[in-house]
């Protein structure tokens, strides 16, 4: 039955009219509305059919109407007279209904609910529907101006591979000016050739679809392979093709594995770049840095919330609203916890660590208690959704791209900060030698306590670009936390490049391992290869030399 | 002559050991009547306390936060699950000879590591042996290659985060999420009955006894005087011809095997052992029991153990969403404000109370107790 349908659906394609059609029903139409209202499956069923092949969009309404059920009948003449119910009503003590005609819609006046027969459509029926509306959906894909919806319905149209559709592909390709649809176009029509054309198009098919490089070939070009009904030289051709693909395959995957690597590395960077600095700074690892993060990611989740609410029209804009003011609330927050408690520790390493986890506990109980302990909806602005199309079967999110750039810039900005101001010259001479910089006038307290609340900013902003990628949940922080503590301690304290090298390491490791060995066991690898590594440099990658006994 | 804080202690540690487990006994009428729950509940708190006493080993002296014990104490669990597991053969609710959870999951055969844990004598090696093994080999690496303080707490805490992910996965047949549960009996002797349960409190109380007077002998002993040593001034130990790495590491290898066994007397009172309790949450509470006890004083890890675990046992029933805040509360304010815990609170008021009476003053100056540190809060520079 479905492939009855499919048929019908494919001639629905050809001769698909345009807009505007005679106002009376042919009389096949006229015979399928009877049928529709009796009650006999099968000749219901080709009774969609034959309303669907008209591929007209008013009687596509009406079959979508169908399948929401609310097509009503009723009896006039003798006849039964298919109609379309709209809102419905009480009047005094009748519940009453708004009518329109099947056809056009044109409105009938309200008529009392128990005057008129319910026209159910059960299941079978509603998947008889399906393909008509689909097929609908997919021609105006195919005219939309958005290219990736094109591209999207080309894809599809390749997957089903039906011969009919050909004319319909290459009437749109002649047409189209996107490269990317192009070849999906051009993708989808080798497709179709390739399942229906004779021997001498095939191979031409198999050639094309080599020279594309479309990994959704391979299936297809598989079969032709192994089939021995096929001549030598499409068998050929279709080898040729696939391992032409193949190699594709091979580099994209790789290309997509490295770039994967480099946005977890950017996003370890993130998270540890301000874990590094005040570490290295005050000798204190604070393990309620997750928890910043997940307060800057709260921060994007209201500030979203208060542009859906207060300004819609602007909603994409949120985001850009939300990034400093995340950096801003997880700053402030930091700047509390420093000067409430954990100046009193200094010198006191572990103590403050279990004070930090301690402030870590209550913020995301906090959190679960203000927000509730289920994630929460964060969505992206329009231009972070989707991706950039690099090469064929290689897209890179909008968002991730984003992600490794927000890295970048906060690196070079933590670098002009610390390397080329004044501010980041008292936070250096702190960071080697605490009592002496006291001595020549630096107030160690004051550059404690920005530093801490530049450190906790970073860590808010590394949250709202995790609103992009992930859940958004009060343990969002305990996610990433145990990585970012690695890349610390593997870096070396007091030294950006050795936090960005190690984020770097850690980052492509995992990611390089992960197709190997499974997300855990690439984890547990991880451990392993970092306490190895410290066996080598104990203090990370760039310990500060001096001739401390400590150190 | 006993001074009176001594006295209190004898007393509570009597109706710990001797009391709940008789006080069980009595029948239900009675008003010093000890019901099968709360004999259980402090059953599971004097597993605990025999955790926090090899923490406090490690912490307390020699100055080694190690925030992955939960890794140790699950080891010693899941030996002591898996034999129970065995035990149950055929009684289980798919009647097979394999542990539930393997029928789920279409194991067909028993993994050959399982194997060994048929075995009563073997399994019993294995709560000891095991958790030793692992402390050895982790310890050797981070002491030799000298990984210490902040360093060292994010490495075992690395270990702990791993540890977690790895229970958790099915493929290793350690019953993955949901741990191992469902005992039935435990070396033979049927788990449901009061009985058992007394029994198994008593040994558990002897246990921690036994612990208690090791590491007493520990931190007595010239071992025990290193190990302060390294926690005040590790380099100085070393210029002073020690090697800290190998003092470290045999006390990271003792109160893992402790934390085994606590693992062990764990599972068969309370009767089951997920992954859940060998994560990174787990693993820094037991830090703050022995934080909150007071870090450097035995009885001061057992006190926290039991106080805190208590405290969180009645607010997880009557105020459940309290007790993340309370427990995160009681790290700052332990850290913050009583810095050597209960006991070390205790024991300033005692000193204040002596004082202020000087007579008692002069009879009990002369008492000072060996083994505590000279200064509870040692400043790590």
């Amino acid at each position: 039955m479905r492939a009855f349908a499919l048929v019908m659906l494919i001639v629905a394609w050809l001769t698909a009219p345009a807009v505007g059609h005679a106002a009376a029903p042919a009389a096949d139409v006229e015979r399928a509305l009877a049928d529709l209202a009796g009650d006999d499956a099968e000749r219901r069923e080709a009774a969609v059919s034959v309303i669907g092949t008209t591929g007209d969009p008013k009687w596509l309404a009406f079959l979508g109407a169908l399948r929401e059920g609310s097509v009503y009948a009723r009896k006039k003449g003798g006849q039964l007279e298919l109609l379309v119910a709209g809102a419905k009503s009480t009047q005094g003590d009748k519940d009453v209904v708004e009518i329109k005609t099947a056809y056009d819609g044109a409105p009938l006046g309200t008529v009392p609910v128990a005057d008129l027969i319910e026209v159910a459509a059960d299941r079978r029926l509603r998947i008889a529907i399906k393909p008509f509306l689909d097929a609908d959906e997919t021609r105006g894909q195919l005219a939309s101006p958005d290219p990736n919806v094109r591209r999207g319905a080309a894809v599809k149209l390749g997957n089903h591979a039906d011969a009919a559709a050909a004319p319909v592909v290459e009437a749109a390709l002649a047409k189209e000016t996107d490269p990317w649809v192009r070849h999906a176009l051009g993708e989808a029509l080798a497709l179709i050739r390739l399942a229906h054309g004779d021997a001498s198009t095939r191979l031409a098919a198999a050639a094309t679809l080599g020279g594309l490089h479309s990994l959704s070939a391979l299936p297809a070009l598989k079969r032709l392979e192994a089939d021995t009904a096929a001549s030598a030289a499409e068998r050929e051709a279709a080898t040729a093709a696939i391992k032409r693909i193949e190699r594709w395959a091979l580099l994209t995957t790789t290309l997509e594995t490295a770039f994967q690597g480099a946005s977890l590395a950017s996003i370890l960077l993130l998270m540890a770049l301000g874990l590094a600095i005040v570490f290295g700074l005050m000798g204190v690892i604070n393990m309620a840095h997750g928890e910043l993060m997940a307060l800057g990611a709260y921060t994007t989740f209201v500030v979203q919330n208060w542009f859906r609410a207060a300004w819609p029209q602007a909603f994409d804009a949120y985001f850009l609203v939300a990034l400093p003011l995340s950096f801003l609330v997880a700053g402030t927050a930091g700047l509390v916890l420093e000067r409430g408690v954990i100046r009193y520790l200094y010198g006191r390493p572990l103590e403050t660590l279990l004070l930090t986890w301690g402030a870590s506990l209550i913020i995301q109980q906090g959190l679960r208690l203000w927000f509730g302990a289920a994630n929460v909806d964060v969505s992206s602005p329009a231009w972070l959704s989707g991706g950039v199309p690099v090469m064929v079967g290689l897209t890179l999110p909008y968002n991730r791209v984003f992600i490794i750039g927000l890295a970048t810039a906060s690196v070079a900005a933590m670098y002009w900060l610390l390397f080329r101001s004044a501010a980041g010259l008292r936070i250096r001479a702190v960071t080697q030698n605490r009592s002496m910089s006291a001595c020549l006038g630096v107030r160690a307290s004051l550059v404690d306590a920005t530093t801490f609340a530049l450190g906790a900013g970073l860590a808010g902003l590394a949250g709202c670009a995790l609103t992009q990628i992930g859940n958004v949940g009060p343990s969002l922080g305990q996610n990433y936390i145990v990585d970012s503590f690695m890349v610390v301690v593997t870096g070396g304290v007091g030294k950006l490049a050795g936090t960005i090298l190690a984020a770097a390491g850690i980052g492509g490791l995992n990611k390089g391992i992960e197709p190997a060995l499974g997300a855990v066991f690439a984890k547990v690898a991880i451990l392993v290869a970092v306490i190895l590594f410290l066996q080598r440099r104990p203090a990370g990658l760039f310990a500060t030399r001096g001739r401390n006994a400590e150190a | 002559m006993l001074r009176p804080e001594r006295l209190v202690l004898v007393v509570t540690a009597f109706v710990l050991v001797v009391g709940l487990p008789l006080g069980n006994m009595l029948p239900p009428s009675s008003p010093l009547h000890v019901s099968n729950f709360t004999l259980n509940l402090f059953g599971k708190f004097l597993t605990y306390a025999i955790l926090a006493l090899g923490l406090d080993l490690l912490w307390g002296y020699a100055g080694v936060l190690s925030l992955g014990h939960g890794v140790f104490f699950g080891l010693g669990a899941y030996a002591m699950g898996m034999h129970l597991m065995l035990e149950i053969g055929a009684k289980s609710v798919y009647q097979s000879a394999l542990p539930d959870f393997m029928v789920w999951n279409q194991v067909k055969e028993l993994p050959l590591f399982w194997r060994p844990f048929y075995s009563a004598s073997f399994t019993l090696v294995a709560i000891v042996v095991v958790p030793a093994l692992c402390a050895l080999v982790f310890g050797f690496l981070a002491f030799r290659s000298r990984i210490r303080g902040v360093y060292l707490s994010i490495i075992t805490q690395a270990l702990a985060m791993s540890a977690w992910l790895v229970f958790n996965r099915n493929e290793m047949n350690l019953g993955g999420t949901n741990g191992l549960a469902d005992f039935k009996t435990v070396f033979g002797v049927p788990l449901n009955q009061p009985s058992t349960q007394r029994m198994l409190y008593v040994v558990t109380a002897v246990v921690l006894i036994a612990a208690w007077v090791l590491c007493r002998w520990i931190t007595a002993s010239r071992a025990g005087k290193v190990l302060v040593a390294i926690r005040d001034s590790e380099t100085r130990v070393l210029f002073s011809g020690y090697s800290p790495a190998d003092y470290k590491l045999f006390v990271f290898v003792v109160s893992a095997v402790l934390a085994g066994v606590a693992g062990a007397l764990y599972v068969p009172q309370v009767g089951i052992i997920t992954p859940a309790k060998i994560g990174v949450l787990p693993s820094i509470e037991m830090v703050v029991w022995v934080a909150a006890g007071g870090r450097g004083t035995l009885v001061g890890a057992i006190t926290g153990a039991i106080g805190v675990n208590w405290i969180q046992s009645w607010l997880t029933t009557s105020y459940p969403d309290l007790w993340l805040l309370f427990l995160g509360a009681l790290f700052m304010g332990v850290v913050l404000f009583f810095p050597d815990g209960v006991v070390g609170a205790v024991q300033r008021l005692a000193s204040v109370g002596r004082r202020l009476r000087p007579s008692a003053a002069a009879a009990t100056s002369t008492g000072h107790p060996r083994g505590e540190p000279a200064s509870p809060t040692p400043l790590q520079q």
